[in-house]
């Protein structure tokens, strides 16, 4: 198990949701992403699919513009 | 010195003319050498493969010779790189010749990867080849009627794509005058119908007039081909009689057997777009690991960067600019109409309404490239 960071601070296009779908989809099961966002919808964007897929959200901060969730892979 | 670049993609062919216009008297005074290295002495326009689904354009229409659109001072050679000496400064090619280089662009560009997927490759059509184009235009022109559930793999080359196709279809089967028989089903990785929020709030009411169905959050997990049934790491399943996979893609294998980057994406500086780590090794276009769209567009403006930046290093020992993660795509919303989102790191994209003119402009684009990609535009 391990962590790993997503920088997808200042990204439209493909996004941070879709950074993150790109990055889990290698991770093993237990590993924690911490995704890096400046886009304030990712508050919103991320704990839906993480709640839809059955995934864990560790925590969810904003520091300086920059918000940082750490999402557990669990399947 | 001594550039090499490896990939005669948009990217690695923009980059290669860019820079021996720069070095004109550099390249003639023999200070300067430019060579590039490629797996085929053709060049695709990819966006024109949606035309070719829907018979809008015929496959010799997609190609020009390689060779044709390099400046005649850039060595050219069809011999894909297999090793890469990054420390030792050289290259290995498939037919064993070494090429040492003082500065290396990596160009190598992605590849589909539907056999990530259970099934897609068996069960699903798509468009991102020439061969797989063909065969779903005839698969369209043979269809009369039923489900045709588009599935969305991530990551993907042109994040547009999707949406045209969407449109495409509906202009296609409604010339056709079948489009009450045809039902659309459109399935989207994210919470909403585009990862660009614009676009998202714009088509969605474009789809909801055009009469198609919309399944958000549904990534897809495997395609059972026996039954015609996708179904979704989240859970749900679509029954279809036709399945359109934008696939997800990887990049080239000989970047990851390197250990170059993992999936074939190399680690790059969003602004100097050097391979991380490196200082002579430059990466462009969708070889890059950079959050942007695996575009032609990004590309190009990434090229730009880099051509200017060699030759400024090796004109005034210092690089010029940064790249701003600038992105231009075209968006076309059916047979006679387009749109366009601009954006970079810093701006989102702001979307027009769609016209008619815009679509002109985008078909004229399509002859346009190739002086694009000559370095010209």
């Amino acid at each position: 198990m391990s962590e790993k960071l997503v920088d997808a601070r200042d990204t439209y296009c493909p996004g941070p949701l879709m950074e993150l779908i790109t990055h889990m989809k290698k991770a093993e099961v237990g590993d924690v992403l911490e995704l890096l966002s400046t886009d304030e919808g990712t508050v919103n964007d991320v704990p839906e699919w993480v709640d839809k897929i059955g995934h864990e959200m560790v925590s969810s901060e904003e520091a300086d513009g920059v918000w940082h969730l750490k999402i557990r892979k669990m399947k | 010195m001594r550039i090499l670049i490896v990939g005669g993609g948009t990217g690695g062919t923009i980059v290669a003319n860019n820079l021996a216009r720069r070095l004109s008297k550099e390249i003639r005074t023999r200070k300067a050498r430019i060579t590039m290295l490629s797996a085929s002495d053709q060049h695709m326009y990819q966006p024109g493969l949606l035309y070719l689904a829907f018979g809008q354009m015929t496959p010799d229409e997609l190609y020009r010779d390689q060779a044709s659109l390099l400046e005649s001072s850039i060595i050219f050679h069809v011999d894909p790189v297999e090793e890469y000496k990054i420390e030792e400064k050289y290259v290995v090619t498939k037919s064993g010749k070494r090429h040492n280089y003082d500065v290396l662009v990596i160009a190598t560009g992605s590849r589909i990867a539907p056999a990530q997927i259970p099934g897609m490759t068996e069960g699903a059509d798509t468009f991102y080849t020439e061969e797989s184009a063909i065969k779903l235009f005839k698969k369209l022109r043979e269809f009369e009627g039923g489900t045709i559930a588009i599935v969305v793999g991530v990551p993907h080359k042109c994040p547009i794509a999707p949406v045209e196709l969407v449109f495409s279809l509906n202009d296609y089967f409604k010339k056709r005058g079948i489009r009450d028989k045809v039902h659309i089903k459109y399935h989207y990785p994210i919470g909403r119908i585009h990862t660009i929020e614009n676009v998202a709030t714009w088509a969605k009411p474009e789809f909801d007039r055009m009469g198609i169905e919309y399944e958000t959050l549904f990534n897809v997990e495997e395609v059972d081909a026996e039954n015609n049934v996708v179904k979704s790491l989240e859970g749900t399943e679509t029954a279809y009689d036709l399945l359109i996979a934008i696939p997800p893609h990887c990049g080239m294998e000989e970047i990851e057997a390197n250990n170059l980057g993992e999936d074939g994406w190399i680690p790059t500086d969003r602004h100097s777009l050097l391979m991380d780590g490196r200082d002579d090794v430059y990466v462009v276009g969708d070889t890059t690991n950079l959050p942007v769209s695996k575009t032609g567009s990004a590309a190009h403006f990434e090229a730009e960067v880099i051509a200017e930046n060699i030759a400024s290093v090796i004109k005034m020992g210092t690089p010029v600019r940064d790249y701003d993660g600038k992105v231009y795509c075209f968006i076309e919303t059916g047979h006679d109409s387009a749109t366009y989102a601009m954006f970079d790191y810093k701006n989102p994209p702001d979307l027009t309404n769609p016209s008619k003119p815009m679509h002109w402009f985008k078909m004229a684009y399509n002859q346009m490239y190739w002086t694009s990609v000559r370095g010209l535009l």
